[in-house]
């Protein structure tokens, strides 16, 4: 191969995938719900319900899972499909959820605010902020009972670190020295709110820190630096030291949710945001490290090309029987109450 | 103030805001907090305030649903009369020693030293495949807490109405709107208070009583042209207030009708409804039914949705069933 930098390749193919899977579901998303004021459009929408999008975020999701395996575990946020395709879950299969399709990893049950595939290990998105720190800091004691040599991803936003069961995860963390990554993906924003002027003293490493987690900081759209720094940490909790957080700084390209305009921000730093796209600083990169322009052009061709097939995969599923309304609810009692 | 006599038509959402509106211009103590304030809340149902009223009123908070709850309890009891936004029940569940613990026992446990005069909006319901974490209908539990008062507004009448009449009620209120409904509109009269505890009679029958509330009286709304085709003469009530909930006109429509439906989204098991009828029965001893959503949550893809429905098309199915 020309060039010379395949891991670099390979974190750009994950990005390139998590990017036209988001692009892709947002044009399926246009109808949505009613919210942010707006009414809900009369054309109902392929992809129904709030969809938060990880566009411009892909080098957080791509540098971070490229150092996990596959039996590490995972938890995510309400903004999870970068987390769950760099993880190594099925596109299709993704996209089937979205579709509210029975070929969902859901079934159709979760749609895109709780896709999970917990075969390759990722336990979830999630609908409440924090919620995934306890329950990744529970699966990090799991393994640590268990004695797994894996470790836990804890992907957030910088929203939750204002959340009690964050303090209360990393400190948990810390006491019985687990094997959790944390990572805190600031976008620094939390739905309409600037966080910084939410959040009291000098930010998420800080407070990680005083609890005695080993910190970097970094930025969040250079998937190299992402990479490098993520390696680093999940190396030393791999090896039994204790939890260790990551504070990955990056931006939010759309709105809060699909139908979110976000007309709430300056669009001087819209678009100043928008130049720093983490893919062109890729690109840039490869472009450097030898690789042609148009191997590149074509990695973008075959993302799209994919996430074109699941469209028509998902399109043409079939929707979950409403019988299967009752499966998975639990098993005492089963059935009793309809 | 807007003493003008002349309705107006607002949104469900709007209406909250002119009662809010008018209780913070008539009272320097009332605040609101939470989320995403300062933009006018995510449903637009704060538009304009922060602009009027500034950020030490309309307060901008961190994702801190222990703290906003908590904090807001401390205000009350410090002189304020804060309005706590949830955003949606299920988050208040992060918040939920903080309203079941401190906010309803503290008058009580404290022999009467101190009130907490809070509203608590958090809303409720199904709302377009927001699947099983943002679509819960929970005012049953709160129902169930001594010292917690409970409101389910339908209309924007009501939303102005009976949130005017939560801000002035001196009491910790679970505010419970309902998602569906915020671009609802409707005829608001301001000045209109609608008193807690005090139900409407929308239709006047004498074949049955339903009793219901929320999002669910359209649904039974809409059941009635049916209902009517089929000879069946309902006295429709909408309840508004959970608790304390108005028996006086429920058990006196009932005593009319001689049997009871009563029809809400939330599950049916361990539902409002059950004390609902419970409390008929054991009065009248009359022929009680209840029509709820099975004991599953929220699923996303809208066959599944759909199950936790109620809908008109089976009210009409439980109508026809409890009267065959
Ligand atoms: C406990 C809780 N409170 C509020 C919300 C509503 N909510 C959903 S996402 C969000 C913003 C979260 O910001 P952040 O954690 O920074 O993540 P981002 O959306 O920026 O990815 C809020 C307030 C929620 N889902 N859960």
């Amino acid at each position: 191969m020309a060039g010379g930098n395949p891991r670099l390749v390979s974190l750009y193919r994950m990005m390139a995938r998590i990017r036209a899977f988001e692009n892709a579901a947002e044009i399926a998303s246009q109808g949505g719900v009613q919210a942010w004021g707006l009414a809900a459009s009369s054309t109902p929408a392929l992809v129904r319900g709030p969809l938060h999008l990880s566009t411009g975020q892909e080098a957080v999701a791509a540098g971070v899972c490229a150092n996990l395996v596959r039996e590490d575990l995972l938890t995510s946020t309400h903004r999870g499909h970068g987390h769950t395709l760099a993880k190594g879950a099925d596109l299709n299969r993704m996209m089937c959820e979205l579709f509210g399709r029975s070929t969902g990893y859901n079934r159709g049950k979760g749609g895109s605010m709780h896709i999970a595939d917990f075969s390759v290990g990722m336990l979830g998105a999630n609908g409440v902020v924090a919620a995934g720190i306890p329950i990744a800091v529970g699966a990090a004691h799991a393994l640590k009972v268990k004695k797994k040599s894996h470790i836990v991803a804890c992907f957030f936003g910088d929203g939750a670190v204002n959340r009690g069961p964050f303090l209360e995860g990393l400190n948990w963390a810390g006491v019985y020295r687990l094997p959790v990554l944390f990572v805190c993906e600031d976008n620094r924003i939390s739905a309409t709110t600037p966080t910084g002027p939410m959040t009291s003293g000098e930010g998420p490493s800080a407070r990680a820190r005083s609890m005695g987690l080993r910190c970097e900081n970094v930025d969040g759209n250079d998937v190299v630096a992402v990479d490098r720094a993520a390696g680093e940490l999940a190396d030393w909790v791999r090896k039994g030291n204790g939890p260790a957080f990551l504070h990955a700084v990056t931006y939010r390209f759309k709105g809060h949710v699909s139908v979110d305009p976000g007309s709430y921000r300056d669009p001087k730093e819209v678009e100043q945001a928008l130049a720093y796209d983490p893919l062109r600083l890729a690109r840039n990169e490869l472009i450097e490290a030898g690789e042609p322009a148009a191997a590149i052009d074509e990695i973008d061709t075959a993302a799209k090309i994919e996430v074109d097939v699941a469209l028509t995969i998902a399109k043409s599923s079939p929707w979950p029987d409403a019988a299967s309304a009752y499966e998975d609810v639990m098993d005492s009692g089963k059935g009793q109450w309809k | 103030m807007s003493a003008a006599a002349k309705p107006e038509t607002l949104t469900y959402a709007q209406a909250a805001c002119l009662a809010l509106q008018e209780a913070m211009r008539a009272d320097p103590n009332v605040v609101a907090l939470g989320e995403d304030l300062g933009r006018g809340g995510i449903f637009g149902q704060y538009r304009g305030l922060p602009q009027e009223f500034g950020p030490e009123r309309i307060i901008d908070t961190p994702i801190s649903e222990a703290t906003i709850m908590g904090a807001a309890v401390g205000m009350a009891l410090a002189g304020l009369r804060p309005v706590v936004e949830m955003r949606v029940v299920d988050f208040a569940l992060c918040a939920i020693d903080e309203l079941v613990n401190q906010a309803a026992k503290n008058r009580f446990m404290f022999g009467g030293q101190g009130r907490v005069p809070l509203v608590a909006r958090m809303p409720i319901g199904l709302w377009g495949a927001s699947a099983a974490q943002h679509s819960q209908s929970l005012e049953a539990w709160f129902a169930h807490i001594p010292g917690l008062a409970v409101v389910a507004p339908s209309t924007p009448a009501d939303n102005y109405g009976l949130l005017k009449a939560s801000l002035a009620s001196g009491d910790p209120v679970v505010y419970m709107e309902h998602k569906e409904l915020w671009g609802m509109e409707g005829e608001v009269q301001a000045g209109n208070e609608v008193p807690l505890g005090k139900a409407r009679i929308a239709q006047a029958g004498k074949d049955l009583t339903i009793v219901t509330w929320s999002r669910s009286f359209h649904d039974c709304v809409a059941a009635l042209p049916a209902l009517a085709k089929e000879s069946v003469s309902v006295e429709l009530i909408d309840l508004r207030t959970i608790w304390p909930w108005d028996r006086e006109t429920v058990l006196e429509s009932c005593a009319n009708t001689g049997q009871l439906l009563v029809v809400h989204e939330a599950v049916q098991v361990g539902g409002f409804g059950a004390e609902i009828a419970a409390t008929v029965a054991e009065e009248l001893g009359i022929r009680v039914r209840r029509l709820g959503a099975p004991r599953i949550p929220a699923g996303y893809a809208q066959p599944l949705e759909d199950e936790s429905r109620v809908g008109a098309a089976k009210i009409v199915v439980a109508v026809k069933s409890f009267l065959a």
